[in-house]
């Protein structure tokens, strides 16, 4: 059965994006493209150049060579519908941590002309499914570091956008709320059929049914299926795969 | 869904980004008591000590002889709004990459609103320092007419726009001022004293006509004429003009100078 229509594209688009720094390539040519609803795993070291991926599909740099689209939306030509069709989990905190939870969630709220009203019902809805509801308002401050990260989720996702992507999203959390986390997120993506890209580099975070993305020193190493990536590595593991991969490149004394 | 937002979707837009500023500000005593320590240091000591030494002909608006304190409240006002001003728009350009700037440019709005919201809400902050400066100063004696209050409020937003939308185009423009204290050193203290916030033009004149023409040719000086008339009720459509059409031209500047590419990140190389 295919009644996707031209619109349900893919939920990115990446085609042959460079981004360089002076002379120093951030990114080289990258292209890869992928499906909605799907957990995709980018993974690469610091420095791999996926804050420079991020800033380029949140609009946040502009477009110097290839091209990003985002449910078919141009991010460059038509950011508005593109960003609209965005949610987006940054690797720093960005609550206000003295406004309430509320407060946070009605700025964000405005920020995609959604008023008040709305925003209350969205944000109720939300805070409920987080089991946040009676911290509603309180301040950000008083809210665990897992919590607050739930809670941007949960704002990144209120205007309803298919794409949700996350730079880092685990970082300075413990073990514990980095699963529930991780739970959370894949949970979104079964239940709410949202696209996710999970940046990271942490292998321990990937499952073997996610799609995986390798980004090294601004290239696309892998792109597929966990399964497949790791067989044509030849490897046996995702870390043994991503080590192989890494070192086929070759390691000119950085 | 369609691709545009409604004029409705715009004015929620810039109502949210406005309240949050206020609600941040209101969460930051310190930054309202020392916003406000400044100007009524000038009033109370700096005033009170040239009082005698600097003695004044009549000029409009004012149309009897007034006390250095009163002659200086509208200089006082708008150097509120240049510190508040200058404050955001560095924070605006600096922290573009990261944290809340970063949080408000992915809106699907189009960057040059979300920008100009932003500066509109750093003008809002503003206006509740100076008029929380003007009710103190009222108890110093200076009380302009009852009327002037509410005249001044256009004024206000118009020079607060200007000089919000000034320190994001310095700050973009020349990344060497990346700290306050540069901006201190060569943008407020010359814009501040080379203006007629403190002594009148015609006094500057006796002294020096080069630094008269200078005074003249800063939109500071334009910025505080506006409000000193707008304060008696009366309008100066020199200054009007003048802080017009730099708030026209500085806007459109700074949002095309606003280049996040530019920033810390391609400075390091890649984080």
């Amino acid at each position: 059965m295919n009644d996707a229509t031209p619109t349900e594209a893919d939920a990115l688009t990446v085609e042959g994006v460079s981004h360089a720094y002076g002379a120093r390539m951030a990114l080289d040519q990258v292209s890869f493209a992928l499906r909605p609803a799907r957990f995709t795993a980018l993974l690469g070291l610091n420095g791999a150049g996926k804050s420079t991926l991020f800033a380029l599909v949140t609009r946040l740099y502009p477009m110097r060579a290839g091209r990003i689209r985002i449910f078919g939306h141009d991010v460059a030509r038509a950011s508005g519908a593109a960003l609209r069709q965005l949610g987006v989990v940054f690797q720093a905190r960005t609550l206000d941590l003295d406004l309430s939870v509320q407060q946070n969630l009605t700025y964000h709220a405005a920020l995609h002309g959604i008023g008040a009203r709305e925003a209350a019902r969205l944000s109720g809805q939300a805070l409920t499914q987080l089991g946040l509801a009676d911290r509603a308002n309180d301040k950000v401050r008083a809210l665990s570091g897992g919590q607050m990260r739930r809670v941007e989720i949960a704002r990144a996702l209120m205007h309803g956008p298919r794409l949700l992507i996350l730079d880092e999203p685990t970082v300075g959390l413990d073990i514990k709320a980095r699963a529930d986390i991780l739970a959370h997120v894949r949970m979104l993506v079964r239940e709410r059929g949202v696209a996710v890209v999970w940046a990271t580099h942490l292998v321990d975070e990937i499952a073997d049914d996610d799609a995986l993305l390798v980004l090294h020193r601004g290239r696309i190493l892998a792109d597929g299926p966990v399964a497949q990536v790791i067989a044509q590595a030849g490897g046996t593991s995702v870390r043994e795969a991503f080590t192989r991969l890494t070192h086929e490149v070759g390691d000119d004394a950085a | 869904m369609s691709a545009r937002f409604s004029p409705a979707g715009y004015l929620i837009c810039l109502c949210g980004i406005v309240r949050r500023e206020g609600l941040r500000f209101l969460h930051q005593r310190e930054r309202f008591v020392s916003a406000l320590v400044r100007p009524l240091v000038w009033l109370f000591v700096f005033a009170a000590g040239f009082r005698q030494v600097l003695g004044f002909s009549i000029i409009p608006p004012y149309e009897t002889y007034v006390l250095y304190e009163v002659y200086i409240t509208p200089g006082l006002m708008v150097m509120i709004q240049l510190f508040n001003g200058m404050q955001s728009s560095l924070s605006m350009v600096y922290d573009r990459e990261m944290g809340n700037m970063r949080a408000l440019l992915v809106s699907p709005f189009p960057r040059w609103y979300l920008l100009w919201c932003k500066l509109l809400a750093g003008t809002a902050v503003s206006l509740l320092q100076v008029y929380v400066f003007l009710a103190i100063a009222y108890f110093w004696e200076i009380e302009p007419p009852p009327i002037g209050y509410l005249a001044v409020l256009p004024a206000l937003i118009l020079s607060g726009l200007m000089l919000g939308a000034l320190g994001m185009l310095i700050s973009s423009a020349i990344t060497q001022l990346e700290n306050f204290a540069g901006v201190m050193n060569f943008v407020i203290f010359p814009m501040f004293f080379a203006s007629s916030a403190l002594y009148p033009l015609w006094r500057v004149r006796e002294g020096s006509v080069a630094l008269y023409y200078v005074c003249q040719l800063n939109p500071f000086t334009h910025a505080v004429e506006l409000v000193r008339f707008a304060l008696y009720g009366q309008i100066n459509w020199l200054s009007l003009a003048v802080v017009a059409g730099c708030t026209v031209v500085f806007m459109v500047a700074a949002a095309a100078a606003y280049d996040p590419a530019r920033g810390l990140l391609a400075r390091r190389g890649e984080g």
